[in-house]
């Protein structure tokens, strides 16, 4: 039993700090949440092309760097430490799908367009609420030339930039978890039209992705065709993963920030941060940063344990709904304690804890909030299966 | 990071849950699952046959070296243990607080010739000691302590006058380790000494303290002209406070584990229920049952980070967070059990005052968020040592 981590990961944790120290400053952030990605393409270029990155999960005989899920959950922290908006966790949940049910094939194929630098995301759903296979609306019907595509996502991650997306579809006139397929579809494929939507948190890109009749081939469909609600379920679960290593990373730098202004602010002639009311509040706010890095670290540890078969679904979804729980509820406290402890500045546009607060609220509606995963652990527990 | 343990370390898992399967059977049948928090009154003479059964088979004090009679058992290893006698539902140990605490400060600090005389006895399960810590004026502010010591010329002996109090176990224990002001002009941390104090003499009261479940764990603990020999005291005068935290750096919660599968044999208790008298069904409640299997599994991920820390003794902030995170979890536990048995939770088991498991789990949890730091000081503790916020200003005394 070792839960901490060895050297060379800690090497790699501090190179992050110092890589995101330079392209995601917060005044870089602010300046490219205005633009028309919503993030800055020269540093993901300077993230793929210096940092390699987007290669930790791929494996050393695609070329790539042969790395876990802890490596890059604990890369994921830094950037939600730094509120940093690129395409990197969309990128890195389609790799990790390609790890698991990619063809030889389709892994030499995509992984190598994603080591080149192209961007990926996931499209799921249209109707809020219904992250699963049920709530998948799209349909994938069957011509001549091969399966069509038709249907409209929402809530998609960088789906206006992202070069690849990995779609959920079903046959027509299937439902709940029958008929559901995953389907690799090129960006620039005919019939695929993408928005961007104005989006409450400025600093997390969502986009509209409508499919109309797009084609696709035998080699753009990831496992098996009409059997894939259990991949979908999993591969939800490591998206929700993925979000809560970027959700503790905001949370620490929320009570960082929060710790920082108390220290400075003097009110009655003493600074702020002596106030018991202040410090207790502090003092719960750290309980929840620490207890969410516990489990958002053993969640790390279950996709490793997954990707290589040793746990199977139903660990990865108690993890992944334990973590997704926690990790949500954890943010949204201490980002909203964060802007009571700032006074009024906290609700000002000039101070990053609004940024975090936001990012706090968007993360956990973004693939079910506490209530929804704690009722899937609930099933789970009252069924024996946790 | 890894989740599993190693083959070796397997293999003695194997070994403890043998060994307990072999032994905690027979006369030992019916401690099995007794003696915890709570229930600390019951089978004590049992409890204590048990100890030597423990230290016969070479599994008392396991973490100390093995020059005085442990194992040298590995962090590991020691948490696995824990965890096989918890789950084989060994009792709750009355010789914890010599292994754990008198044990670990002798080695750390003790003269050569204490340490011959103290830790056979611990090691052997046959002499018990208490902590004679708390006042009634010390509590939070536990260096505001009134007992006197004296050295007595005449007598050869240290004399020490005064109370304690919340001191678990004072009525089964041969000894006591009692931190007593050597220097009466003294205030505060200063001016302690550390003594090791004979319970069965002339100078030593005690009185149990009937507590809100009708047990009586805790005792006060009076001190009237009571004498411990001239080489008891633990370093010099003055050293006392010194000795007394000199290891908590050192904690590295090896029994969390081990408490941890006590709680959740408590929380499947309270799913069964809740299964079966249809509280389940109610979505608030499964709400909170999830929310008390997700907080148990984090405090298990606590501790191992905990555990997997570094062996400086420095304070890490998972160790800080542990009393109030694991206190509150289960204080919430027992407040859940009572909402998951609706009325019948009312319903005593029996005359004058017999409680069932979770109605002793309900009212003890209450004394979890109090004993060994209350809440309000250990979230001063984690702003001050953790964030590094300014210290509570003291009052003028």
């Amino acid at each position: 039993m070792e839960f901490s981590f060895t050297d060379e990961q800690t090497m790699i944790f501090d190179t992050a700090e110092a890589f995101l120290g330079e392209v995601a400053e917060v005044a870089s952030i602010r300046k490219s949440m205005e633009t028309n990605t919503g993030y800055d393409p020269s540093a993901w270029d300077r993230l793929c092309q210096e940092m390699y990155w987007q290669a930790i999960l791929i494996p050393e005989d695609n070329d790539g760097l042969g790395l876990g899920a802890v490596e890059l959950v604990g890369i994921l922290e830094r950037m939600g430490k730094k509120l940093y908006n690129g395409p990197f966790a969309s990128s890195a949940a389609v790799t990790l799908a390609l790890a698991k049910w990619g063809s030889g094939d389709q892994k030499s194929t995509y992984f190598a367009r994603l080591m080149a630098g192209e961007s990926a995301t996931i499209a799921v759903i249209d109707q809020a609420r219904a992250w699963s296979a049920e709530g998948v609306s799209a349909q994938a019907v069957q011509t001549d030339e091969g399966l069509r595509i038709s249907g409209k996502y929402r809530f998609v991650q960088h789906g206006h930039t992202a070069n690849l997306i990995l779609v959920a579809a079903r046959a027509p006139g299937s439902s709940g978890q029958d008929g559901v397929g995953l389907f690799l579809i090129d960006a620039d494929a005919e019939g695929v039209i993408r928005k961007r939507v104005p989006t409450m948190d400025q600093t997390r890109p969502l986009a509209e992705v409508q499919l109309e009749s797009v084609l696709v081939q035998p080699e753009q469909c990831l496992g098996c065709v009409g059997n894939s609600a259990p991949a979908l379920a999993q591969l939800l679960d490591i998206q929700a993963i993925l979000v809560t290593a970027e959700q503790l990373g905001g949370a620490q730098a929320s009570l960082d920030m929060t710790v920082d202004y108390l220290q400075e602010r003097v009110q009655f002639g003493r600074t702020i941060a002596s106030f018991q009311a202040v410090k207790h509040k502090c003092a719960d706010m750290m309980l929840k940063v620490e207890a969410s890095r516990s489990i958002v670290y053993y969640a790390a540890c279950v996709i490793d344990e997954w990707l290589s078969d040793r746990y199977d679904a139903n660990q990865l979804a108690e993890a992944a709904s334990m973590a997704k729980a926690y990790s949500s509820d954890a943010f949204f406290f201490v980002a909203g304690c964060g802007i009571q402890l700032f006074g009024g500045v906290g609700i000002t546009e000039e101070y990053d804890i609004q940024l975090y607060f936001k990012r706090a609220k968007a993360t956990e509606t973004f693939l079910g909030g506490g209530a929804a995963h704690r009722e899937r652990v609930a099933q789970m527990l009252l069924a024996g299966e946790c | 990071m890894k989740l599993s343990f190693s083959a070796e370390d397997e293999q003695f898992r194997n070994e403890v849950a043998e060994w307990m399967a072999n032994n905690l059977c027979g006369e030992f049948e019916p401690i099995r699952f007794r003696g915890g928090p709570g229930d600390e009154h019951s089978f004590v003479e049992e409890r204590k046959a048990w100890e030597q059964k423990l230290a016969e088979g070479g599994w008392t004090a396991i973490g100390w070296p093995k020059e005085f009679g442990g194992r040298g058992a590995s962090i590991e290893q020691q948490v696995i243990f824990n965890e096989e006698y918890a789950r084989a539902g060994g009792p709750g140990r009355v010789g914890h607080i010599g292994e754990t605490l008198t044990g670990p400060t002798l080695i750390a600090f003790g003269s050569e010739a204490q340490k011959a005389k103290y830790l056979p006895g611990i090691r052997a399960g046959k002499e018990l000691w208490c902590q004679g810590y708390s006042e009634p004026s010390a509590g939070s502010d536990l260096a505001n302590v009134k007992t006197k010591a004296h050295f007595d010329d005449a007598q050869g002996k240290w004399v020490l006058n005064g109370q304690k109090v919340w001191t678990s176990l004072a009525h089964e224990s041969e000894f006591c380790f009692v931190i007593a002001r050597t220097d009466p002009a003294s205030k505060g941390q200063k001016g302690l000494g550390f003594f090791l104090v004979k319970m069965d003499q002339p100078g030593v009261t005690i009185r149990p303290i009937p507590q809100l479940t009708g047990t009586s764990e805790f005792n006060e603990v009076f001190f009237d002209d009571a004498v411990c020999d001239a080489d008891d005291i633990v370093g010099e005068p003055g050293d006392g406070w010194k000795v007394a935290m000199g290891l908590l750096g050192f904690e590295r919660g090896v029994s969390t584990l081990g408490q941890q599968m006590l709680f959740q044999s408590e929380l499947d208790e309270v799913v069964r229920i809740a299964k079966r008298n249809g509280a389940a069904d109610d979505p608030a409640i499964r709400q909170r049952l999830a929310d008390a299997h997700i907080g148990l599994r984090i405090m298990r991920y606590n501790s191992m980070r905990m555990m997997s820390g570094g062996e400086d003794g420095s304070l890490q902030k998972e160790a800080m967070i542990y009393k109030l995170y694991w206190s509150s979890w289960h204080r919430n536990l027992g407040k859940l059990a009572m909402d998951v048995l609706g009325p019948e939770a009312e319903l005593l088991e029996g005359e004058p005052y017999e409680l069932n498991r979770l109605q002793s789990l309900f009212l003890f949890t209450r004394a979890d968020t109090i004993y060994g730091g209350t809440n309000q000081i250990q979230r001063n503790l984690i702003a001050e040592r953790a964030l590094g916020m300014p210290r509570e200003p003291r009052g003028a005394n």
